[in-house]
């Protein structure tokens, strides 16, 4: 499919439409779907504001740059200037940013426009965005069902139609996961080709910055602006991201263990059906086995929670965001200010970090866990010295019911099963809509690249959307 | 987190025992020391690391200060001195080493966790020699970022971040050490080491160098004690005297039949005493995790040689140098305290020789004695400052060849050292050159034989007392105003009389 950017750039600039133009229908947009609860803040006047400047400049001659005049929202776990950035968490709820993410310096630099932060679990940790300090987002085709986490108002808004790109964060699934349920194109890069640098961090060793769209186009042509090294965060590679087309027949691997138990059927159907048209497309498709992903889930929730814990230390109720009003001493403002500001789900992780962490435990949880890790890599390479991709299914099932997974932590933790093995593994992933189950509920297939092989995944990606 | 009371464990303790039960206890201790690096910047932020005599909370960047999102990004420049404070502690830098979290919280400690090296440190082994002999071995050396300040106000408490993100090594010693006076030792090496290396500036009272000190004694051929830890002594005073104070209050609990508790203890410098702050068992799990913000540190055998290309000479090689000179300890002790001036001497000892050389080591030393001998000074005499070496030698060849008197030598040198002048002209100006023409000397000596005050003088030296002719030579002196050459002066009264 074109890029749907590149048609609003067009527009704006040869005077078709305007920056105004383009930020008033989205806002427009974003107001009738507001039922979705996928924005915490529209940042309105802002927008417009910056949207005249724009356009003033277009006035002038002036190159404004490959995002001129197009809107856009970021998850609210990216520091912004304008508005707030909550992370959807108590203990944040009235903070202000004195700067920008990186990614959101580097959007604003080619034009972009933001027009609003979307809602997520809070400090991103969840898969349906349920543990919102501010409520839930709901699914763009069903209401009563979740938007998928923890980037939920990300993917909702941007397949509501609001933007063409929103930004999300990635630790375990939550780009990937959400963009399935909503039937959005979700990408998650590989660790380290994007700076993380001003996104409000939940596992220092997973975390990444990608976008959501509506086509791999569009994924593609953010990921350019958004690749390579700031000098502020010292994991980002050097940039290697260099699109390309793709047109050459690709040996695949379908990961068995992501088709098998506990799978919706519909879900493997479609993913069999996604397989038929590899093959009529002329590339070599083959049943592959990651016996170590079975054991990812055991390892993510403990190497996650470790980091989460030490991540979220900060937040002590000392120089920033919620402080207890009744806190009468040092111990008090900790605990209640933690207590307060934090979602059940928050805390639940930090206890499991600060178990895993402690000494006794460190060996038997935390080092073990690092080694089956280690071990889960190696299938992962071995597997790549075979095959172009893997694929498999985004996510277990299709969205489910809001509330329905919300008592048992364990059921909810199984939706990222598919999405969790890349992040361990550092490695890059799109979710692309992979059609939809007889309730019309978006479905999405995972594409699993090599490290750094993140151009040549999103060139194979745009040949095989549908509609495409 | 408050010190305990003075009084606290063993309040029986009077720290003041029989000598011949000390000596029958070995003390086992080991140091730990922070070393506060002189980098530009902090070790992970672009803020000014320096923040002396800052305003509080001036020198914080938002990396320091731990707003969401913020990433470390590590400052070469400390990977660089680290690399250098191991050549100087004859170690090891290890090709790979990795940064961790140590956990606990406290209002200054922003994120909640310092950074730090828990399991693959920068520097590995090593050792420093003692000058009061002696060899402590270094088990290892670990980068890591220092926390704020936290000062007390009544019922309130103020954080000054300044100081949070500044880098330190911390050096940890093998527990070699047997006395107070070889823990002053290595603690003043130490000083001297990282001083002379440049990773430091070194200033005690600002806390660049703080020592933590654990104790232990038992019987020779027992097995170790229990071991104490003296946290946070910023002067080798302290060490001295706290470590000193620790030994002798554990032999008498020992003596007294008591246990020893093993306890953080900190050190009143107003008591003179070591208190208990915190026992082990309330020793904190601090939860040790890798940092993943933060790439493996690599290191090549030629990135290492780099790091170490072009050290300074250290307090050992110049002692080596300085022996050759036959001065005494304390001379050397006192020209070390001072690197540009080790390095003038040195520089001096090469081009001329060990007579010329200790005759400029001695006029230091005369100069700078009196300076406080626990101070850790805070800066070297800039070298632009300090004599030419060309200079010290004209100085020095003058006072040879009695141009100048051992005292009018003195002031020239002292001028020098408040301008460095030419000392021929510093002479000339301030008319100190001694007379050595013996017509003009002869003169002032006829008049002071024909003087009727020295008529008694010059009667008893005919008699033979020879003593009566220092009496007369001051008198020339004096007429002189301290020009005249004295051993022509008393020449020339021998040919007289």
């Amino acid at each position: 499919m074109d890029s749907e950017i590149a048609k609003i750039v067009e527009r704006v600039v040869s005077g078709e439409s305007s920056a105004r133009a383009e930020v008033e229908k989205a806002i427009a947009t974003a107001k009738e779907k507001e039922d979705l609860h996928a924005l915490l803040e529209l940042l309105e006047s802002e927008a417009l504001a910056r949207a005249d400047g724009i356009d003033a400049r277009i006035k002038n001659g002036e190159n404004v740059g490959r995002l001129a005049g197009v809107p856009y929202v970021a998850k609210d776990n990216f520091l912004t200037t304008v508005g707030h950035t909550t992370a959807a968490a108590k203990i944040l709820e009235n903070f202000e940013s004195p700067l920008n993410a990186t990614a959101i310096e580097r959007l604003d630099a080619e034009g972009a426009i933001l027009i609003g932060k979307a809602n997520l679990d809070a400090f991103a940790h969840g898969g349906s965005t349920e543990n919102s300090a501010f409520g839930p987002t709901k699914n763009v085709v069903d209401p009563e069902r979740v938007a998928g986490g923890s980037s939920g108002g990300s993917a909702a808004i941007v397949a509501a139609g609001v933007v063409p790109f929103a930004l999300g964060s990635d630790t375990g699934g939550s780009i990937r996961q959400p963009a399935s349920f909503n039937g959005a194109v979700g990408y998650k890069p590989t660790y380290g080709m994007i700076s993380r640098y001003g996104v409000v961090a939940m596992a220092s060793s997973t975390d990444v910055v990608g976008p959501l769209t509506r086509t791999v186009a569009d994924a593609e042509l953010v990921s350019e602006i958004l690749a390579g090294p700031d000098g502020r965060d010292s994991t980002v590679h050097d940039n290697y991201f260099l699109t390309q087309t793709s047109d050459k027949p690709l040996k695949i691997g379908l990961i068995r263990e992501f088709i098998g138990d506990g799978v919706d059927s519909e879900v493997v159907t479609k993913t069999k059906e996604f397989v038929d048209r590899l093959k009529a497309a002329g590339h070599a498709v083959e049943e592959v086995d990651l016996p170590m992903a079975k054991y990812s889930l055991a390892i993510y929730y403990i190497v996650v929670p470790a980091e989460v814990s030490s991540n979220l230390a900060r937040y002590d109720g000392v120089r920033y965001g919620l402080r207890s009003e009744t806190a009468k001493s040092l111990d008090d403002v900790y605990g209640q200010s933690r207590d307060q500001g934090f979602m059940p789900e928050n805390k639940r992780r930090i206890m499991i970090g600060s178990y895993v962490l402690s000494s006794g435990y460190f060996d038997a949880y935390y080092l073990q866990a690092q080694k089956a890790r280690t071990l889960l890599i190696q299938e992962f390479d071995i597997l790549f010295e075979t095959y172009d991709f893997l694929i498999g299914p985004t996510a277990p099932t299709p969205a489910f019911k809001l509330g329905e997974n919300t008592a048992d932590p364990i059921k909810m933790y199984l939706a990222d099963a598919m999405t969790v093995p890349p992040s361990l593994a550092g490695l890059p992933a799109l979710s692309l809509p992979n059609d939809a189950n007889d309730q019309g509920l978006p479905i999405g297939i995972q594409i699993i690249g090599r490290q750094k092989d993140d151009a040549r995944l999103l060139s194979f990606a745009k040949t095989m959307e549908m509609n495409g | 987190m408050s010190l305990g009371s003075a009084g606290e464990h063993g309040s029986e303790i009077t720290g003041e025992i029989e000598n011949y039960l000390v000596d029958e206890y070995l003390p086992t201790i080991g140091i730990e020391c922070h070393v506060q690096l002189a980098t530009k910047t902090k070790l992970f932020s672009s803020v000014d690391n320096d923040a002396r005599d800052a305003e509080p909370n001036s020198k914080v960047s938002v990396i320091d200060y731990a707003l969401p999102g913020m990433l470390p990004y590590l400052n070469r420049e400390a990977i660089r001195m680290a690399a250098r404070a191991g050549k100087a502690l004859n170690a090891e830098i290890a090709h790979e080493s990795r940064f961790d979290r140590k956990h606990y919280f406290y209002p200054d400690l922003p994120k909640g966790y310092q950074i730090s090296q828990m399991y693959q440190p920068i520097i590995i082994g090593g050792h420093v020699d003692l000058p009061i002999g002696g060899r402590v071995r270094i088990h290892h050396a670990h980068l890591e970022e220092d926390a704020g300040k936290l000062t007390h106000y009544g019922d309130h408490s103020l954080v000054d971040l300044n100081r949070a993100g500044t880098p330190l090594i911390e050096i940890v010693a093998e527990p070699d050490i047997h006395s107070a006076a070889e823990a002053r030792s290595y603690a003043e090496e130490l000083h001297l080491l990282m001083t002379y290396a440049g990773v430091t500036i070194g200033d005690l009272y600002h806390g660049n160098m703080r020592f933590d000190v654990n104790i232990s004694v038992a019987k020779p051929g027992e097995k170790l004690g229990v071991r104490t830890e003296i946290k946070n002594l910023n002067s080798f005073r302290s060490v001295e005297r706290a470590t000193d104070y620790e030994i002798k209050r554990q032999i008498e609990l020992i003596e007294n039949g008591e246990k020893i508790v093993q306890e953080t203890r900190g050190w009143l410098d107003d008591a003179q005493q070591t208190v208990s702050q915190r026992s082990k068992e309330n020793a904190q799990d601090y939860r040790y995790m890798p940092d993943a913000d933060i790439p493996p540190v690599v290191l090549t055998d030629a990135d290492i040689a780099e790091l170490q290309r072009d050290m300074p000479l250290l307090p050992s090689d110049y002692r080596s140098q300085f022996e050759t000179m036959q001065v005494d300890g304390s001379v050397i002790r006192v020209l070390l305290k001072d690197q540009n001036i080790a390095a003038l001497i040195s520089e001096t000892l090469a081009q001329s020789d060990v007579k010329t050389a200790r005759k400029i080591a001695n006029l230091f030393v005369s100069s700078l004695a009196g300076e406080d001998e626990n101070a850790g000074e805070a800066d070297d005499t800039p070298a632009s400052a300090l004599p030419s070496v060309e200079h010290l030698i004209t100085l020095a060849n003058m006072i040879d060849g009695n141009e100048l008197s051992s005292t009018a030598g003195k002031e020239v040198f002292n001028e020098m050292l408040a301008h460095n002048d030419d000392p021929k002209s510093i002479a000339e100006t301030k008319n100190l050159l001694q007379v050595s023409d013996e017509g003009a000397i002869a003169v002032i000596v006829d008049e002071v034989l024909n003087d009727p005050v020295c008529a008694k003088a010059v009667a008893d030296l005919r008699n033979g007392e020879e003593k009566v002719i220092g009496f007369l030579v001051g008198q020339i002196m004096k007429r002189s105003q301290g020009k005249a050459n004295p051993g022509l002066a008393q020449k020339l009264i021998r040919e007289r009389l």
